[in-house]
């Protein structure tokens, strides 16, 4: 991949900063999302909340299905792939669909290589849980980062983990004199240009959103805060009582994610909120997939 | 010199950077009440236009905003930001500000396989590099309206009175030759 293709796709994230990617199964469910603020949608075919439930292999969806989504709104559409599925990515570039993510909410289809993401003209966004994992995908050609969190719970404790753990890494790297970057880039297992990058800017390459386990609108607040540049809603929305009201509270949380009292206003009666699954109650860890 | 930054949804950072670098001091506009200062111009950014113009409305900045912009505030629009002004988009029933009298294309290009790079003329600059992103560009123009750069024939900017409308980016480049040009208008 040619770099002014990269840099393109990196900037393409930039301009879904402050924004929120609603997960989407259906054409109306996606015009609910445009509707309500959603600043792209990602195309699947069962949110993480029912591969969960339903179980079995979990794979891209029927590029049918994602074709119609993309005629449904006007705002950039995202599909998810197996990880190592590369098949499945040529796939999603032939239906020019606008970033691919790369995802552990599926079954992996390689469980040693990822996907090389710099034979592609599309972008991928892909899944992390610290800045060992965030900067090997990006090495591989990822032009946008996202946390792991848990999927398909409602429970945000891991990525708020996975963002904690990110800053602190960064930060250290930060601080660290440049005869030390070597031997971390070593630890890390990454190249030392790109560990000489994150010492130097003090932040990712790429622009980095939170995702897995987002369910309210606090939570989203919570993920900016934390220092997420935009946030991913998965099951949270079109598994809650009332997803458009949901979805719109949680888009104005991002955009004034430290006005506590806005937020405390846009939490009133939005019906249920999705049932949440403890992380010890799962059997399945999708975090754990590919590192 | 004050200069505001629309920061309800997008790439604004990178023009509150590009401002800095230029030693002007900015305010994010993310709320209402944001806008109850003293500015002497304000930017739209580039980001997702439906969202934007969504949130513009429902935090109640939507009517001050276009008000302003008729009284004759200094503004400069980038891609999505153009698309909020423009008095009429060709291929979306929906439209937004509508203080600038041209008709916008959106996602001209089609996808992000669709995204480029050029480097064009742009009236009164030179050669400027241009990054389009989903972006759109502009079909056709009031008579008033100046067109300040084209690329492959497609208007991708212009200026009318106190508004600067561009489809690519020039926030994204080391280049601050554009947003000079607009505090030259402040």
């Amino acid at each position: 991949m040619e770099q002014d293709r990269y840099q393109l796709n990196k900037e393409l994230a930039q301009m879904l900063k402050g924004g929120v990617i609603m997960d989407v199964t259906t054409p109306e469910q996606a015009k609910i999302a445009e509707a309500s603020g959603a600043c792209a949608v990602m195309a699947l075919e069962r949110i993480p909340a029912d591969i969960r439930a339903v179980g079995g292999v979990s794979r891209m969806s029927d590029p049918k299905m994602i074709r119609g989504i993309q005629e449904a709104v006007s705002i950039p559409v995202m599909a998810k792939c197996r990880i190592g599925h590369f098949v499945e990515a040529q796939l999603l570039e032939a239906i020019e669909i606008d970033y691919i993510d790369e995802s552990e909410v599926l079954s992996p289809a390689d469980d040693v290589y990822h996907i090389n993401k710099r034979s592609f003209n599309v972008p991928f966004v892909c899944g992390a849980k610290d800045l060992s994992e965030a900067l090997r995908r990006i090495n591989e050609g990822a032009a946008m980062i996202r946390t792991k969190g848990e999927p398909g719970t409602g429970d945000i404790v891991q990525a708020v983990r996975h963002m904690r753990m990110m800053q602190r890494e960064i930060a250290r790297l930060s601080s660290m004199k440049e005869d030390e970057l070597f031997n971390a880039a070593k630890e890390l297992q990454v190249p030392y240009e790109l560990v000489l990058k994150v010492h130097e800017t003090g932040r990712l390459p790429v622009v980095n959103f939170a995702a897995g386990g987002v369910a309210t609108p606090a939570d989203a607040a919570l993920m900016m805060q934390l220092g997420a540049e935009g946030v991913f809603v998965g099951s949270g929305i079109f598994k809650s009582g009332n997803p458009e009201k949901r979805a719109n509270a949680i888009v104005k949380a991002v955009t004034n994610y430290t006005d506590a009292r806005m937020i405390a206003e846009l939490s009133e009666d939005l019906g249920e909120a999705m049932v949440g699954i403890n992380e010890q109650e799962i059997e399945l860890l999708m975090a754990e997939r590919g590192k | 010199m004050k200069i505001a930054v629309v920061a309800v949804q997008g790439a604004f950072i990178e023009h509150i950077h590009a401002l800095k670098k230029l030693g002007v001091e900015c305010v994010e506009i993310r709320k209402k009440s944001d806008l109850c200062q003293d500015i002497d111009g304000i930017i739209l950014p580039g980001g997702e236009s439906t969202v934007q113009s969504k949130l513009l409305r429902e935090l109640d900045i939507f009517d001050e905003l276009k008000k302003r912009i008729e009284e004759g505030l200094p503004v400069l629009a980038t891609c999505a930001g153009l698309i909020l002004l423009a008095e009429e988009l060709s291929n979306d029933e929906r439209s937004h500000l509508k203080t600038l009298p041209v008709v916008v294309k959106r996602n001209a290009y089609g996808r992000q396989l669709g995204s480029f790079t050029a480097k064009e003329m742009f009236k009164g600059i030179g050669a400027f590099p241009m990054r389009f992103i989903r972006a759109p560009f502009i079909e056709e123009v009031a008579d008033a309206v100046e067109i300040l750069a084209e690329v492959d024939g497609n208007i991708v900017a212009v200026r009318y009175k106190n508004q600067l409308g561009t489809a690519f980016h020039p926030e994204l480049v080391d280049d601050t030759r554009i947003h000079e040009a607009f505090l030259a208008m402040v």
